[in-house]
């Protein structure tokens, strides 16, 4: 993890008890009523000190919703959501920040446990994990907050952003994602709590990675974070992303929108590892995980990468893309994607290339388990002008079991002659012979099943920042714990 | 005492009866041979004294260091030191020789209660392994089997059982697609690693791996039971007669 001895001491200091009962008794929680009308969105609005034209751009966004149908052409299926039954804001009133970890939720410390983090870490993480429940998105950065701001990187809460950096958030904020993109964009722009705010000044690399763990704590609730990191002229970061979720009993909305910008010879790296409760073996309780995540790459020869390991949420809805604008700019998505037991994702990217030369890359690996169904749905789109475009994808499903299901969904289209696109796909199953093999020289069935998986996803893997690797290998582990007989 | 005995095995794959009746004593050291023609049922032996799926043992027991062989899962077995050297090595895409050999090894000092070896002394230790055996290690920087000539995968396996020092090594068919010369070198290995303690069950169709590795017993296996046993005189004998006469007519 990218956590020093400083965060952690800091970490030690949050309350996180107190956080904790908080929920539970409503004492120390400010929740704005359930349901979502105009009023719920300027209390949001006021709530957050916002200036006159977010307001005016979280109704316009509502106003829009209002009009418009949840998509039904993802290979899910889930009970309807009742919108008018959320709560839409929720935040403890005070967040001081003295005491210990002692009580925190020991099914989470046992989930870090799970994950080997160690000791140390794993109470830096839960503490982190804590503060982001409660909607106030202090990340690892705060702490090196001083650091930063003396190299002239921004990175803080979006709504810290909105109040310190307006003028910036302003001109980039809805600028990849616009407020009309999708049912699920939308009502995020309209009630987005929080979230995380870069901008990587020109020039600049950024020699440090940042991250953020979200985690959705509060019962019935909506989690709506918006993201936005923008990389000017020539900048470099490397962003990451993780999640966790606490076990609930319903069903949880997390619609989040996430936009990168890349200018110039600018390069973002954006790496997830995606851990929402999936539900128990029947899908209850999971989180429904609608996300929009788009880079734009602005500028001339710049780069948007994305990569993600996605092995939770009940179902998942996700196709992190890349908008390839300015010339010889590079698109990249690399994909992992576990479903087990009753899981569901539909997830995949899409490239669409505008500027000459601009090329992009894909590879997902999809694993199923379970009675899960696993589909990658993909779409690369050439623009009449762009000259020389090149795509690869490469779509591998891998199969654990008979019950489960893999689809592939790529949609191609060429506008262009002079470009070149390229898809390959394979699926397959884990052996019995693998298997045996393994379990022959020693391994159990499920450190097998693990090591062949891990085989299966390593040009992905190989994509993560070191730290974000070892984690995220261990959790193809344990997501499917269970899934061999 | 002996490493492994079997009495009166019968099992089963599916419906049918394969194994009718095996006996066999292995003592420390020593290299049995079990040979048979197609469909004798060697394979299925080496499959059920692994532990493999779907071989079902119907009759008879097999004792492994005084314990019950047959109440062990696969990997359990291998960590009590069985291994087998596959006829057809199986590949693992994406997992390097190396690690894959690390997590074997791993398992086993975990299985004895022992702290996992460290990334550097395990690279020391299949290092002079290899050399050992006049073996690359180079095989182990690529994935697993995937894209290995038939004698490189069979190097492969003897360089694994090299690593995890098993107490009984079983064979199985380990001559199978190999030119001469790979045939040899894999004899080379499979005989720097016989010791006084270390048993070998080596299971072929054809004498010749016999000329390179010499046994101590060698078995004849025919319509699931060891219709012979006898010297390494008795591979000589197979050789020249086939394997006719152990068939009785009821092929």
């Amino acid at each position: 993890m990218s956590i020093d001895a400083n965060t952690a001491e800091q970490v030690k200091e949050l309350e996180v008890d107190k956080y904790k009962y908080g929920f539970v008794t409503d004492i120390e929680m400010e929740t704005a009523p359930k349901g979502l009308n105009e009023d719920i969105i300027r209390f949001i609005s006021a709530k957050k000190e916002e200036p006159y034209w977010l307001l005016e751009w979280r109704l316009k966004a509502y106003r829009h919703w209002l009009t418009m149908e949840e998509p039904d052409w993802a290979k899910v299926g889930y009970d309807k959501i009742d919108y008018q039954d959320l709560h839409y804001y929720a935040a403890p009133k005070n967040i001081d920040r003295p005491k210990s970890l002692d009580e925190v939720d020991p099914e989470l410390l046992k989930t870090y446990e799970k994950l080997g983090i160690p000791l140390k870490e794993q109470e830096l993480l839960s503490g982190v994990v804590a503060v982001d429940a409660v909607f106030d998105s202090v990340s690892v950065a705060t702490t090196y907050k001083a650091k930063l701001t003396e190299m002239g990187v921004i990175f803080c809460s979006i709504s810290e952003a909105v109040r310190e950096y307006p003028e910036i958030v302003e001109k980039y904020i809805g600028s990849v994602v616009p407020y009309s993109d999708n049912y699920f964009a939308t009502l995020n722009s309209a009630v987005f709590t929080d979230g995380s705010f870069v901008y990587i000044p020109k020039g600049l690399r950024c020699p440090m990675e940042l991250s953020t763990y979200f985690r959705i704590n509060a019962e019935n609730t909506g989690q709506f974070e918006r993201t936005l990191i923008i990389a000017d002229e020539g900048a470099y970061v490397s962003y990451l992303e993780g999640c966790t979720a606490p076990q609930r009993d319903e069903n949880q909305l997390h619609a989040a929108v996430v936009e990168l910008v890349a200018l110039d010879n600018a390069e973002i790296k954006y790496s997830t590892v995606q851990n929402w409760y999936p539900g128990d073996e029947n899908g209850k309780g999971g989180i429904y995980n609608f996300v929009t995540k788009r880079g734009a790459c602005r500028g001339e020869n710049s780069k948007i990468s994305w990569t993600q390991v996605e092995t939770g949420s009940a179902v998942t809805w996700k196709y992190p893309s890349c908008i390839l604008q300015g010339d010889n700019s590079i698109g990249e998505f690399y994909s992992v994607a576990i479903t087990n037991n009753a899981q569901q994702a539909d997830t995949g990217t899409k490239m669409i290339h505008l500027g000459k030369n601009t090329r992009s890359t894909v590879i997902s690996k999809g694993i199923s388990a379970g009675r899960a169904d696993n589909t990658y749905r993909g779409l690369v789109k050439i623009m009449p002008k762009a000259e020389g475009a090149r795509n690869f994808t490469q779509c591998d499903s891998l199969l654990i079991g008979n019950k489960c299901g893999a689809h592939t969904v790529p949609y191609i289209e060429s506008r262009n002659p002079s470009a070149r696109v390229e898809h390959e796909a394979t699926t397959s199953k884990i052996s019995e012979d693998q298997m045996f093999y393994c379990m022959q020289r020693g391994l159990s069935s499920e450190a097998a099943v693990s090591l062949i998986v891990n085989g299966f996803c390593k040009e992905v893997m190989k994509e993560l920042p070191m730290e974000f690797a070892v984690e995220a290998q261990k959790l193809i582990g344990i997501s499917l714990e269970g899934s061999v007989g | 005492m002996s490493i492994l005995s079997i009495e009166n095995l019968h099992a089963n794959v599916g419906e049918t009866e394969i194994l009718r009746g095996i006996n066999l004593k292995i003592e420390p050291g020593e290299v049995h041979a079990v040979m048979g023609p197609n469909g004798s049922g060697k394979s299925t032996l080496s499959y059920v004294l692994a532990g493999r799926d779907g071989y079902s043992v119907t009759g008879g027991s097999v004792e492994f260091k005084d314990k019950d062989l047959l109440e062990l899962e696969a990997d359990e077995r291998a960590n009590e030191g069985v291994f087998l050297a596959f006829q057809y090595p199986v590949e693992v895409p994406g997992v390097t020789g190396m690690t894959f050999l690390r997590e074997a090894y791993n398992s086993r000092l975990r299985y004895e209660g022992r702290d996992e070896a460290d990334a550097m002394e395990f690279l020391k230790l299949v290092r002079s392994k290899a050399k050992d055996l006049n073996m690359s290690d180079d095989m182990l920087k690529r994935p697993v089997n995937v894209g290995f000539s038939g004698g490189e995968k069979k190097r492969n396996e003897i360089l694994q059982m090299a690593v995890l020092e098993p107490k009984l090594a079983i064979l199985d068919e380990t001559d199978s697609g190999l030119d001469i010369d790979a045939l040899k070198l894999v004899a080379d290995g499979v005989n720097a690693l016989r010791t006084s303690e270390r048993s070998m069950l080596i299971i072929t169709h054809y004498q010749r791996l016999l000329d390179y590795i010499e046994p101590d017993h060698v078995h004849v296996l025919a319509h699931g039971q060891i219709q012979r046993s006898g010297g390494k005189e008795l591979a000589l004998e197979l050789e020249a007669n086939g394997y006719a006469e152990f068939f009785d007519g009821k092929v």
